[in-house]
């Protein structure tokens, strides 16, 4: 009779976190950035139809990098998540702490007791009715929950481009500050970002109830 | 509350009826037993104009022979570019735009692109079709359903009947038990390519001679300041009419009718 061979646990955490990173590393980054009116969204997707950036509900919106089935079964989780407890309680009930909380537990499990980790990096923004009240929260594979304030950004090339999105920021940036400052740190020194290569929306306070809106096209240019 | 997730097999896609039945089954409606006497809502109308569709509903709402709301809104925005209205029992018909409203949300968010018009008007007759069971117990709701068409660039409409069955209607239609007479006021009124100042006229005529006619139908309530709610639903979206406006035009109404009673001179006090 055989006998499993012994790992050391530390080794198996190790190979999963290292498993995940490579894959989240595959793909292109996204960056938010708090500015005055709300919180915008900036990523790197040459698709137009296959979303990086999404609405959850009223005020909270989703951003995710690495593999597109599994971000995205994430975002329909969570849409199904605000839905099910704004129809529930109430429309002001919904939070991005609570489904950032949920992301988390789900994410945990899957890392310690799957055979695969998710290679996804996921952030959770909620824009509040005061400028103080934004919410960003940044959420790795392994399940672990980061409070961020002024900015956040997720995918392989994220501490440089949190260099240069650190250097780029600074508080009260309007909508086309907190753009260019955004675009600017996700393509780096050498490359220049296009409108088609960009994917823009904003969780705007002046924008009715649902605050999720979508920047294309021409206004996308005009900002750029 | 943890997060709603499916097996490929077992997963409701769009629809929020579908994910609600699978997080939180619902008791079967109680049977048989005598009627209860609860809230009914009354009339409402929509017709089509020259810029898109308008919505119109009185505000009363009755349990048997007694008012029990002076208030009630029985005109809501379905989304940006529909709108829908409710006669019948009141408790589930509200439920009924709520779960609606958000059934067209949750589609776009998780689809990422809006329903046509003609899938928003085919979900709304699903729900009523669901709904048969309690209808058969005196529950009935029977919606109207407009919208402002983008497609085809065109306000359009649509009746129901208690089965979900859907009947989309070229310029008119009406429901609730004043709609006889409301129906009546706008078939004789309309024509085609109507403006917008026309047809909400035609629209509180309609509520008028309803509400002249039917008891469980409220008219204006000058003393409260109650009017009925009035939308219109455009290129621009679902924009409900300001009451001080809704009041100014009943009030030329009001003053058009007396005199039609007095012979063509004004009452005098």
């Amino acid at each position: 009779m055989s006998m499993p061979f012994y790992v050391a646990p530390e080794q198996v955490m190790k190979d999963r976190a290292d498993y995940a990173r490579k894959g989240i590393a595959r793909g292109r980054s996204a960056a938010a950035v708090l500015y005055t009116d709300g919180i915008l969204i900036a990523a790197e997707n040459s698709s137009a139809t296959l979303h990086k950036v999404s609405e959850i509900y009223d005020r909270i919106a989703f951003a995710g990098v690495g593999k597109y089935n599994e971000f995205d079964q994430l975002r329909i989780a969570g849409v199904r998540h605000a839905d099910l407890k704004g129809f529930s309680y109430s429309r002001e009930d919904v939070d991005a702490r609570s489904l950032a909380n949920a992301y988390a537990q789900m994410l945990g499990q899957i890392f310690t007791h799957e055979m695969k980790p998710m290679e996804v990096e996921i952030l959770v923004a909620e824009v509040g009715t005061a400028e103080t009240d934004d919410q960003i929260f940044h959420i790795l594979y392994d399940g672990s929950v980061v409070d961020e304030d002024r900015y956040s950004v997720i995918g392989g090339d994220a501490e440089a481009i949190g260099g240069r999105l650190e250097a780029a920021f600074q508080p009260g940036l309007d909508l086309g500050g907190a753009l260019q400052a955004a675009v600017g740190a996700l393509a780096g020194p050498d490359r220049q970002l296009t409108a088609p290569e960009l994917e823009v929306a904003v969780l705007s306070r002046t924008n009715g109830r649902r605050a999720f809106r979508r920047i294309e096209d021409d206004e996308l240019t005009t900002l750029l | 509350m943890t997060l709603p997730i499916f097996t490929a097999s077992d997963d409701p896609g769009p629809s929020f009826a579908e994910l609600l039945r699978r997080v939180r089954p619902t008791d079967a409606l109680p049977s048989g037993g005598t009627p209860l006497d609860i809230s009914q809502a009354t009339t409402v109308v929509a017709v089509r104009y020259a810029d898109g569709v308008l919505m119109a509903g009185d505000r009363r709402a009755t349990s048997g022979n007694l008012i029990s709301h002076r208030t009630m809104e029985k005109v809501f925005p379905a989304d940006r570019h529909s709108g829908v209205a409710i006669a019948g029992a009141a408790g589930p018909a509200m439920e009924m735009v709520k779960l609606f409203q958000l059934q067209l949300e949750h589609y776009e968010k998780v689809e990422g692109t809006m329903l046509s018009l003609e899938g928003k008007a085919n979900q709304l007759a699903g729900m009523v079709r669901n709904h048969l069971p309690a209808a058969m117990q005196g529950f009935a709701v029977v919606p109207l359903f407009a919208g402002f068409d983008l497609r085809r660039e065109q306000g359009r409409l649509y009746q129901y009947d208690v089965t979900g069955g859907r009947y989309e209607e070229a310029d008119h239609a009406s429901t609730g038990s004043g709609s006889l007479h409301a129906g009546t006021v706008v078939k004789l009124g309309f024509r085609d390519g109507l403006t917008e100042e026309e047809v909400v006229d035609l629209a509180l005529h309609a509520l008028w001679q309803a509400a002249d006619a039917d008891s469980a139908t409220g008219g204006p309530d000058l003393i409260r300041g109650i009017f009925p709610v009035v939308a219109t639903i455009t290129r621009q979206g679902f924009t409900r009419v300001d009451d001080g406006e809704v009041r100014t035009r009943f009030e030329s109404l009001l003053g058009r009718l007396t005199s039609q009673q007095t012979g063509g001179t004004e009452p005098t006090a």
